[in-house]
């Protein structure tokens, strides 16, 4: 079967899609079933970018995103680097956090709709390894799960079948995917070959020439010289119409100088406007491994993170103006993501060590305002293990992504994905589907007794649908699922047993649909 | 459709028993070397199988002089006026920022010198093993002296023992900077280096490093109040900063504890006794071995070369309580090194690939003597590898580079749609136009290559001798005939074409038009044979 065809040309017929016709409403079709349409009619793939932008190192979510809500427990959590209250930045119509005083821009992004917040992103048994961490991020796997391809090699694998043989073609005359700089990543993974190219400086390839090749031996010295080969093809034949596409821009707007993301997102931009069919983009931005001097002695909105955050903030902001210059504002999507946060705890260097969930960025003019997620529980008495549990599996960014904004269906979707992942609230007008946001006020999970030393009573409201329960330890490592499956909509009462763990703080975390929430228990 | 390849023998530490000749002495040596001339290769088809294995382990031979002052330091806020152009600044305890780049610089220079007049050994290519497994950057570590004496000790114990090599880095300044580690103490661990000595260093990540997150924790402590002194340019322990508490290990350490130390010997005290438990295990081995195949074999540890090499030769590297040179010996003896199925089959580093074409052709450099012109070619050749994203003296991050640990493509991560045509362009240049410092041409001086063959003359042998020496994958005789004729014969189809060509040069060399054209014919050949994808593999 083309599976192009069924990704993007017809729905199987006897197939509803449950998830986006039932789903209790949480589905909303743009007017004019432009989503429908999307995939109804043929050829009717759409012109949608999205921008991956890697933050090497494991960023410190509490001095990005800060917790004002738990203000007071933030301050004896990070004693030496917190950001003082009256320095963070404020957000329209939002009280319980503020941006860290370097990310001028991402503020002024929030506040215009540009910017959306998900807090605590992560996944249950966090590894606090920089690349075992960074290999489940990109190739979207359980915690102990090795997979060898990346989430979006596996989506252009579904989306382009046959790649690279047959291409570039009419339909696909460009790169897939391209990776500013000069390294390849594992993000782009595919089953077979990398799925994407990296380039560093679009306007200027050396010329390849085409060799006479003799058949290849079957040993690996063959495996490796049909890799090269294959790599000498697709550089040769991309290779100019990247060149053509980075001709056809002659001015952009303003970037920040001495900012390498700033000028990677520039790249991106000029291809992006010069007519590339390109997905899917990748940037990257070293240094966020802070263990030590985060922050500077006695004037912690300065130091190390701030300069990093500054740059970051500086070139995304830039970044988005010039798709605005450039008028094609409409067909951009971006995300930050990084392998890990940090711990609650600061060090003794004014850092901070590996640590869990944390939360990340999605911009662009489609994305729904606001911040999706309740601010970190931040513990009383931190110890140094104590780490953010996570609220949203990062899977579900990824998943609410493509089916959202670069509409897949939801079969290619299982497949990418490898399981189904939770819709988030994360884009919105011209998109292919819309999820309506859901408040979080009500509290959904409730726990008791609290403290509690033997059994402790979980008492959970769902919507009905599958519904998750998990115990997760104050380090965020999962302790027991104790509901995974589909529910009628009720109210529902489960006692658990944790007399054998140790004393300290849990959280119970409830699953259903949209909605994600985190209770706090004290086991004594 | 998956391609099945299979190993010539079942993989085995057997003793290779097979010819010595060339191509047997060329897999050694390009695995072994970076780059190999053909005077090499006959070196060591002379020397004989074990005395060439004898020969690659000899590490007795003194160690280079170290880096020099090169560069001028009058925009320095304090400058180093103390030490003499042309002396060392290795022990020069000069802290000022822009000296340090400098100098950082001239290390990196210097070394690129060394990769470059290496000796018939095992030093460079063991001494980059370390700089990838025990991976610093220099742009972190900064000070210049710390960088060199990192560096040193890496190559002095290239070949020497591992456990003893760790151990020197747990408190060596560069390190210490590195990894926080001497910012680490008791108030509040700081777990960097703590958590890396297992995952990176010793233990791994294999499926039977069971170490545990206290494990990381606990490690942190025992690594409590290690200090740096830059006028020293040494470390020392500051009792008042460490943990004194016992700590307490997983099952995976069979429960050991490291007993808390309070006198002024507990740092070292107790890092032995975190050594002794690391290397106790079974996987430290099991890791070391795996991370060694992966260098000098192939990067695809199949079910049996884990259970036919790996696991017998962690054997041999306990019972040699962790000395590295009974391992390669037995390593680089065994028949599966020689198996036609592990030949050809690495994706040149860039370092391979820059350094080996520097060695393979033998270009000439100017006397030891022209310090400033060598230190300018070398910084050169530091450009290329950065462009290729090799920058030696600054890997990535502490993981070093994804060539030797990232799957599923390991060695492919060499190679991209960035860096191919780099790798192209830089080899092209080297081999046509050189690169000139102070009126001295770095290049590929083609026609003195060829006139070292056995027949020159005979365009055949020609194409034949070049191409088995430098390509990791021959091209068949149909390819090769092509490019005689399309090359060295320029379109005609007979062979005394360039023989007469050839013997009209031999007779007359200063007659310019017959060494025009032999000499362009020759460069193109060249330049045609490294553009082949076959070049990239070793």
């Amino acid at each position: 079967m083309n599976r192009r065809k069924f990704l993007y040309g017809s729905l199987p017929a006897g197939v509803m899609i449950p998830s986006f016709v039932n789903g209790m409403g949480f589905k909303a079709f743009e007017s004019g079933h432009t989503f429908l349409n999307n995939l109804l009619l043929p050829g009717g793939d759409n012109d949608r970018v999205f921008v991956i932008i890697q933050l090497n190192g494991g960023n410190d979510g509490l001095n990005t995103v800060i917790p004002l809500e738990n203000f007071d427990k933030y301050v004896n959590a990070r004693k030496n680097i917190y950001i003082e209250e009256s320095k963070a930045l404020r957000l329209n119509g939002q009280t319980k956090v503020g941006l860290h005083p370097a990310m001028t821009g991402l503020q002024q992004m929030y506040n215009e709709d540009k910017l959306h917040i998900v807090q605590s992103v992560g996944y249950a048994q966090p590894n606090f390894s920089h690349f075992r961490a960074t290999d489940i991020w990109m190739s979207a796997s359980d915690s102990k799960q090795i997979l060898n391809t990346g989430w979006i090699g596996r989506f252009l694998d579904e989306a382009f079948p046959g790649f690279p043989s047959g291409y570039p073609n009419v339909n696909m005359p460009d790169p897939l995917a391209i990776q500013i700089g000069s390294i390849t990543s594992l993000t782009m993974q595919g089953p077979e070959q990398p799925m994407g190219m990296s380039i560093s400086n679009p306007s200027n390839f050396y010329n390849l020439v085409n060799n006479q090749t003799d058949p290849a031996p079957n040993t690996y010295a063959g495996k490796e010289l049909t890799f090269i080969r294959e790599m000498s093809r697709q550089t040769q034949k991309f290779g100019d119409v990247i060149k053509a596409a980075n001709a056809k821009v002659t001015t952009q707007s303003t970037y920040p100088t001495g900012n390498s993301l700033a000028d990677q997102l520039k790249i991106v931009a000029r291809l992006v406007k010069g007519g590339l069919k390109t997905k899917i983009y990748m940037v990257n931005y070293g240094g966020f491994d802070t263990h030590a001097s985060q922050a500077n002695v006695g004037d912690t909105a300065n130091g190390s993170h701030a300069r990093l955050l500054g740059n970051v903030s500086g070139a995304i902001k830039a970044f988005q103006d010039d798709l605005k210059f450039l008028d094609v504002e409409d067909r951009v999507v971006g995300m930050t993501f990084s392998e890990f946060g940090r711990r609650v705890l600061s060090n003794a260097s004014y850092g901070t060590d590996h640590g869990a969930a944390a939360p990340l960025f999605v911009f662009g003019k489609h994305v729904q305002s606001g911040v999706t997620g309740t601010t970190p529980i931040i513990p009383t008495n931190v110890t140094v293990g104590d780490n953010i549990p996570y609220q949203y599996d990062f899977r579900s960014v990824y998943a609410s992504i493509l089916s959202n904004w670069l509409c897949v269906d939801s079969t290619i979707l299982s497949r990418v994905m490898l399981k189904n992942f939770q819709d988030l609230p994360l884009t919105n007008v011209g998109t292919c589907s819309v999820i309506n946001p859901v408040g979080n006020s009500e509290q959904l999970v409730v726990a008791y007794p609290n403290p509690f030393h033997k059994t402790v009573t979980i008492q959970f409201k769902t919507m009905g649908g599958h519904t998750m329960i998990q115990v997760l330890d104050g380090a965020g490592r999962l302790v027991k699922i104790i509901f995974d499956r589909d529910f009628n909509e009720g109210t529902y009462r489960v006692d658990f047993d944790g007399e054998h763990l140790p004393a300290g703080i849990y959280y119970i975390r409830l699953q259903n649909q949209v909605i994600q929430q985190v209770k706090s228990v004290i086991k004594v | 459709m998956a391609i099945t390849r299979q190993f010539q023998a079942p993989p085995s530490l057997t003793p290779y028993s097979g010819n010595w000749d060339y191509d047997a002495v060329r897999h050694l040596l390009k695995r072994t070397l970076f780059g190999a001339s053909k005077a090499d290769i006959q070196y060591f088809i002379g020397l004989g199988f074990s005395a060439s294995i004898m020969q690659l382990l000899n590490d007795s031979t003194p160690l280079p002089a170290p880096p020099v002052k090169e560069y001028n330091p009058s925009n320095a806020a304090v400058p180093d006026s103390n030490i003499l152009a042309g002396q060392t600044w290795v022990n020069d305890t000069n802290t000022d920022g822009t000296i340090a780049s400098y100098r950082r610089a001239s290390f990196k220079k210097w070394w690129v010198g060394n990769l470059i007049f290496q000796e018939r050994t095992l030093r460079e290519k063991m001494t980059m093993f370390w700089h990838n497994h025990f991976s610093t950057e220099t742009a972190d570590v900064s000070n210049a002296q710390y960088v060199y004496k990192h560096h040193n000790l890496l190559r002095t114990n290239a070949l020497g023992n591992i456990k003893s090599l760790v151990r020197s880095i747990a408190i060596d300044p560069a390190m210490l900077v590195y990894l926080n580690g001497q910012n680490n103490n008791k108030s509040a661990p700081d777990e960097n280096f703590g958590r890396e000595i297992q995952e990176l260093f010793v233990i791994g990540k294999g499926a039977g490093a069971d170490f545990t997150e206290a494990d990381v924790k606990a490690a942190a402590k025992v690594f409590t109040g290690w200090r740096n002194n830059a006028t020293k340019i040494d470390s020392y322990f500051d009792v008042t900063r460490h943990d004194v508490t016992n700590k307490q290990f997983s099952a995976f350490y069979n429960n050991k504890i490291v007993a808390g130390k309070l006198d002024i010997n507990a740092g070292l005290t107790e890092l032995d006794d975190f050594l002794n438990m690391q290397f106790a295990t079974n996987e430290a081995a099991l890791f070391l071995c795996r991370k060694l195949y992966t260098w000098f074999i192939y990067y695809e540890i199949t079910p049996e070369v884990e259970a036919s090499i790996i696991v017998p030769l962690a054997q041999i590297m306990r019972s040699n309580n962790y000395d590295v040179k009974p391992v390669l010996k037995s390593l680089l003896s065994s028949e599966h090194f020689y198996d036609a199925m592990n030949r050809g089959c690495q994706i040149k580093s860039p370092v391979d690939l820059m350094i080996g074409l520097v060695r393979e052709f033998e270009v000439k450099f100017p006397t030891p003597d022209l310090y400033l012109t060598n230190y300018g070619l070398f910084n050169q050749v530091i450009n290329y590898l950065n462009g290729l994203q090799q920058m030696i003296g600054d890997p990535p991050d502490v993981s070093g580079w994804k060539a030797y640990y990232q799957s599923p493509g390991f060695y492919e991560y060499w190679i991209n749609s960035d860096t191919l045509p780099k790798r192209i362009q830089y080899l092209d240049t080297l081999v046509t136009s050189g690169y000139t410092f102070s009126s001295f041409k770095m290049v590929v001086d083609g026609l003195a290559y060829v006139k070292n063959m056995a027949a020159p003359g005979d365009p055949n042998k020609l194409i034949q001798d070049l191409s088995t020496h430098i390509l990791g994958v021959p091209i068949s005789l149909q390819h090769r005939n092509q490019l005689k004729k399309d090359i060295l014969l320029t379109g005609q189809s007979e062979d005394y074409y360039w023989t007469t060509a050839w013997d009209t040069y031999v007779a007359s060399p200063s007659t310019a038009a017959n060494t025009k054209y032999v000499t362009t014919a020759i460069t193109n050949l060249i330049k045609y044979m490294v553009d082949l994808p076959e070049y990239q593999l070793c």
